[in-house]
C-alpha cells in the first residue's frame, strides 16, 4: 500500500513556541487518516504545511510520490477549521464562483452543485444570501465546495465542530463514501468517537510530537488491557479470587462485570473457568475506546 | 491568468448590481445638474405671493412711474399712518419719498416689518435711477445727449484667445479652465479614495470572514489581490463612463434650452463683432470655451492618471487590509495615506492660481500627488514631455508598490493575531 502523503521529520517554530518538533506521518492512499491531538498540539500547523500555506523550518513533505510543490495545492480539497464565505452573496452563485476558481467550468459546476445540494437538502437556499443561513447550513455549503472538484486528497480540519448529531452522521457517511470512491482523506479532530467509526489509521500529536501512529485496530490492540465484558444473571454469586474485577455494574436482570484475564490464559480457558462459577449471558473482549487510548497516550507522554 | 479573470468578473458584477451603485450612478449626474440648474430655474419663477406696497410721495413725481408688476402692487397713499407701522397693516412695505431724489438721494426709504424683498428694491432702484438719469441729462440741455452718454458708457471685458499648435485661435478663459481642472481633480480624488477604500473593505471582508482560508487551495493570493484591484477599477471606469454619457445627454438637453433663451441676442452680437466669433450668451460662451479645450486629451489623461494613481493607492490599501484584523486597526495605516491625498488636493487647489508654478510643477511629477495635481494643470495645457515624465514616474512607482504590496498581502491575508507593525510588514516582504 502506497502512501499519498509522507511527512518526514518536520520542524516548525514560531516566535514563542515550537509548533512541530520532528513530526513524521504517513497517510496511506485511499484511506481515512485521522490527525488527533489536544488543542494547540500542532495539528493545524501540520495541515497548513501540507497545504503549502506555510513552509516548515526543516524536514520534507512528499505528495503522491514527489516532493510537495506549490501546484499540488490544486489537487487538494481543503476545508479549514476557521472558514467563511461571502456574507452578502447568494449561496448558489457563490458556490459556482468558488468551483470555477478551482478550475471547473460554470455549467459543470452548477450541475454537480445541484446534485450535492439535493443530497444535503439545502437546495431551497440556492438563491438566498449566505447571511440568512444557519451555521450548520453554511458548513454544509463549505463542505460541498471543498469536495466538488473531486481532488484526490481531501483535508478536513475539525469537520464535525458545529454540526448536530443528525448532520454529523450524514457527514460521516459522505466521508466514507468519498473514501470508497478512491479519495485519500486526512482529517483532524479531537472528537474521538468519530475516529473509531471512520478512521482507518491515525496519528496522535501531543506537544508538537507524534506520540502514537498506525492502523486504528492495531492501536487499540496495542493499548488493550486484557479486560473482558462479562454479563451474568443478577442473582448469580460470582466472586472469584483468581480474576480481577475491574468494574461492576448492576442492571435489572443482569450484572455487567469488567474482568481482567490473567496474562497466560487463552480466551477458551478463561471462558471455561468462568463457566464453572456462573451462568454466562454474554462475553466479549473489551478493546479500549479511542478516548481511552488518547488519554493513556497523552498521560504516558506526560509522565515520561 | 484565467483565475484572475474569474475574480475580476465576480468583483465587477457583484458591485455593479448593488442597489447603492445603481442609485449613486443615476442620481449623481442628476444631482450635479440639479445643483447648477435648480437655482437658475427657481430665480426665474415669479413669486406667487402678492405684495402690497404703499407709496407716500410728497413730490408726486415718482409714484406714477411705479407700475404694478406681477408680484408687486403699488398704491399711492397721502401719508404714512400709524396703522401702517403695525404688524397687521394691509401693506407689506411702505415707500416714503420726501424730496426730489435728484437733489437729495437720501430722501427715499422703504420701510417694512419683514426683510424688504430684493425684487422690490431692485425695481424701485431701476425706476428711480432711470428718472434721475433723465433729469440730469435734461439739466445739461444738450442735443444728442443720449448718444453721447451711450457712447461713454463702457463695460469693458478683454477677450482671451489661445493659440493652438497650428496657429488657430480659440477662445479661452482661465476661470473656466480652472473650473474644469478642479472638477477633474475632485473626480480623481474621489475615485481613488472611494474605490481604493472599496479594495480595502473587500480584502478585509475576505480576511475577517476567513474566506481566504477556503480559497487558498484554489487561487494564489496574488491572483486574488490583482483580480480585486482590477475588478474594482473597472467598476470605477464603468461608473465614469455612465456619468459621462448621462451628463452629455443632460447637457445637450440643457444646451438647447440655453440657445433658445439667447437667440434674440445673436443678430446684435453679430452686427457688433468684426468677424471673430463672439459668444451669444453666457451659457454658449462656456460651451465654446469648453469645446476649445482639448477634451479628448483631458479625458484620456484622466483615465491614465486614474489607473496609475488608483493602482498605486489601491495596492497599498490592499496590503493594509490584508495586514490588519479589524477595522479599528486601519487608522494607523490609513492616516499617512489620507494626509498625502489631502495634501495633493490642497496643492491642486493652490495650483489653479499658478498652474505652471513650482508647487504645481513638482507635485505633478511626484507619483503620490501627480494624479491629483496634474488634473489641475491639464486644461491650461501641459508640455508633452512633462506629461510623459510624470506618467512614467507614476507607473513605475505604481508597479513597484504593487509588487511590494503583493508580498505583504500574501503573508498578511492568512496571518491572524495581533496587529502587525510596519517593521513586521517589511519582514513579510522578504518572507519566502
Amino acid at each position: 500500500m502506497s502512501n499519498f502523503i509522507e511527512v518526514r521529520d518536520v520542524r516548525k517554530a514560531f516566535a514563542n513556541h515550537t509548533a512541530l518538533d520532528g513530526v513524521s506521518i504517513d497517510v496511506p492512499a485511499g484511506k481515512v487518516f485521522g490527525l488527533l491531538g489536544p488543542n494547540g498540539a500542532g495539528k493545524t500547523t501540520l495541515i497548513r504545511i501540507i497545504n503549502h500555506i506555510t513552509a516548515p523550518d526543516s524536514g520534507s513533505v512528499t505528495f503522491d510520490g514527489h516532493p510537495l510543490q506549490a501546484n499540488d495545492v490544486y489537487r487538494i480539497g481543503y476545508l479549514p477549521e476557521e472558514r467563511g464565505l461571502y456574507r452578502k452573496m447568494k449561496v448558489g452563485e457563490q458556490a459556482v464562483y468558488l468551483a470555477r476558481l478551482k478550475g471547473m467550468d460554470a455549467q459543470d459546476a452548477k450541475r454537480k452543485l445541484k446534485e450535492w445540494f439535493e443530497k444535503f437538502d439545502i437546495m431551497a437556499w440556492w438563491d438566498k444570501k449566505l447571511e440568512e443561513l444557519s451555521k450548520g447550513m453554511q458548513q454544509k455549503v463549505q463542505f460541498v465546495i471543498t469536495v466538488l472538484h473531486n481532488p484526490p486528497l481531501l483535508i478536513f480540519d475539525e469537520p464535525f465542530s458545529g454540526f448536530d448529531p443528525v448532520n454529523a452522521e450524514l457527514l460521516k457517511k459522505e466521508i466514507l463514501q468519498l473514501r470508497d470512491e478512491g479519495h485519500t482523506i486526512l482529517f483532524s479532530t479531537h472528537n474521538m468517537a468519530s475516529v473509531e467509526e471512520i478512521c482507518d489509521s491515525i496519528a496522535l500529536i501531543n506537544h508538537s510530537k507524534v506520540v502514537l501512529q498506525g492502523d486504528v485496530d492495531d492501536v487499540r490492540q496495542r493499548y488493550k488491557e486484557n479486560t473482558y465484558q462479562l454479563e451474568i444473571p443478577a442473582d448469580a454469586q460470582f466472586d472469584p479470587s483468581w480474576a480481577e474485577i475491574v468494574a461492576h455494574e448492576h442492571g435489572g436482570k443482569k450484572n455487567v462485570l469488567l474482568v481482567r484475564k490473567p496474562q497466560d490464559e487463552t480466551n477458551s480457558q478463561f471462558v471455561a473457568r468462568l463457566a464453572q462459577h456462573t451462568e454466562i449471558l454474554g462475553f466479549s473482549e473489551k478493546l479500549p475506546t479511542m478516548d481511552e487510548v488518547f488519554l493513556r497516550a497523552v498521560l504516558q507522554e506526560e509522565i515520561h | 491568468m484565467n483565475k484572475i479573470l474569474i475574480v475580476i468578473e465576480r468583483e465587477f458584477l457583484t458591485r455593479i448590481r448593488k442597489k447603492s451603485f445603481i442609485l449613486l450612478t443615476v442620481l449623481m449626474p442628476l444631482l450635479i445638474v440639479g445643483i447648477i440648474f435648480v437655482p437658475i430655474i427657481l430665480s426665474t419663477l415669479d413669486s406667487t405671493e402678492q405684495q402690497n406696497v404703499a407709496v407716500v410721495d410728497v413730490t408726486g413725481k415718482y409714484a406714477p412711474l411705479l407700475q404694478d408688476t406681477g408680484a408687486i402692487h403699488f398704491e399711492t397713499v397721502p401719508a404714512m399712518t400709524a396703522e401702517m407701522q403695525t404688524e397687521d397693516s394691509p401693506y407689506t412695505s411702505v415707500i416714503q419719498i420726501t424730496d426730489d431724489l435728484n437733489q437729495d438721494s437720501t430722501a427715499a426709504t422703504i420701510y417694512s416689518h419683514k426683510e424688504v424683498s430684493p425684487a422690490l428694491s431692485k425695481y424701485f432702484n431701476s425706476v428711480v435711477s432711470a428718472q434721475i438719469r433723465a433729469d440730469r441729462k435734461a439739466e445739461y440741455n444738450m442735443p444728442n445727449m443720449d448718444e453721447i452718454v451711450a457712447h461713454c458708457t463702457v463695460d469693458y471685458e478683454v477677450r482671451t484667445i489661445k493659440w493652438t499648435k497650428d496657429g488657430d485661435e480659440k477662445l479661452s478663459n482661465s476661470t473656466i479652465a480652472g473650473f474644469v481642472g478642479m472638477l477633474f481633480t475632485f473626480l480623481i480624488y474621489m475615485f481613488v479614495m472611494s474605490y481604493g477604500g472599496m479594495v480595502m473593505q473587500g480584502v478585509m471582508e475576505e480576511k475577517t470572514n476567513r474566506i481566504m482560508e477556503l480559497m487558498v487551495s484554489s487561487v494564489k493570493p496574488f491572483q486574488m489581490m490583482m483580480g480585486k484591484i482590477i475588478g474594482i477599477a473597472l467598476v470605477g471606469l464603468f461608473q465614469f463612463l455612465l456619468w459621462g454619457a448621462l451628463i452629455a445627454i443632460v447637457l445637450a438637453v440643457a444646451g438647447s434650452f440655453i440657445h433658445m433663451g439667447g437667440s434674440e441676442a445673436i443678430p446684435m452680437a453679430e452686427a457688433m463683432s468684426g468677424g471673430v466669433p463672439v459668444p451669444d450668451s453666457p451659457g454658449a460662451e462656456i460651451l465654446q470655451v469648453v469645446q476649445g479645450m482639448n477634451f479628448t486629451e483631458i479625458v484620456c489623461m484622466f483615465i491614465l492618471y486614474f489607473i496609475g494613481g488608483y493602482l498605486l493607492f489601491a495596492s497599498i490599501f490592499a496590503a493594509v487590509g490584508a495586514s490588519i484584523n479589524e477595522q479599528a486597526d486601519s487608522s494607523q495605516f490609513m492616516t499617512p495615506i489620507v494626509i498625502i491625498m489631502i495634501f495633493s488636493l490642497y496643492a491642486g487647489i493652490f495650483s489653479i492660481e499658478n498652474p505652471d508654478g513650482p508647487l504645481a510643477l513638482w507635485c505633478s511629477y511626484i507619483p503620490f500627488t501627480s494624479p491629483i495635481v496634474m488634473m489641475v494643470r491639464l486644461p491650461f495645457g501641459v508640455p508633452a514631455w512633462q506629461l510623459a515624465l510624470s506618467l512614467a514616474l507614476l507607473y513605475a512607482t505604481a508597479l513597484g508598490v504593487v509588487w511590494l504590496s503583493a508580498k505583504i498581502y500574501r503573508v498578511g491575508i492568512l496571518m491572524y493575531g495581533k496587529k502587525p507593525s510596519f517593521k513586521e510588514m517589511m519582514r513579510w516582504v522578504r518572507f519566502k
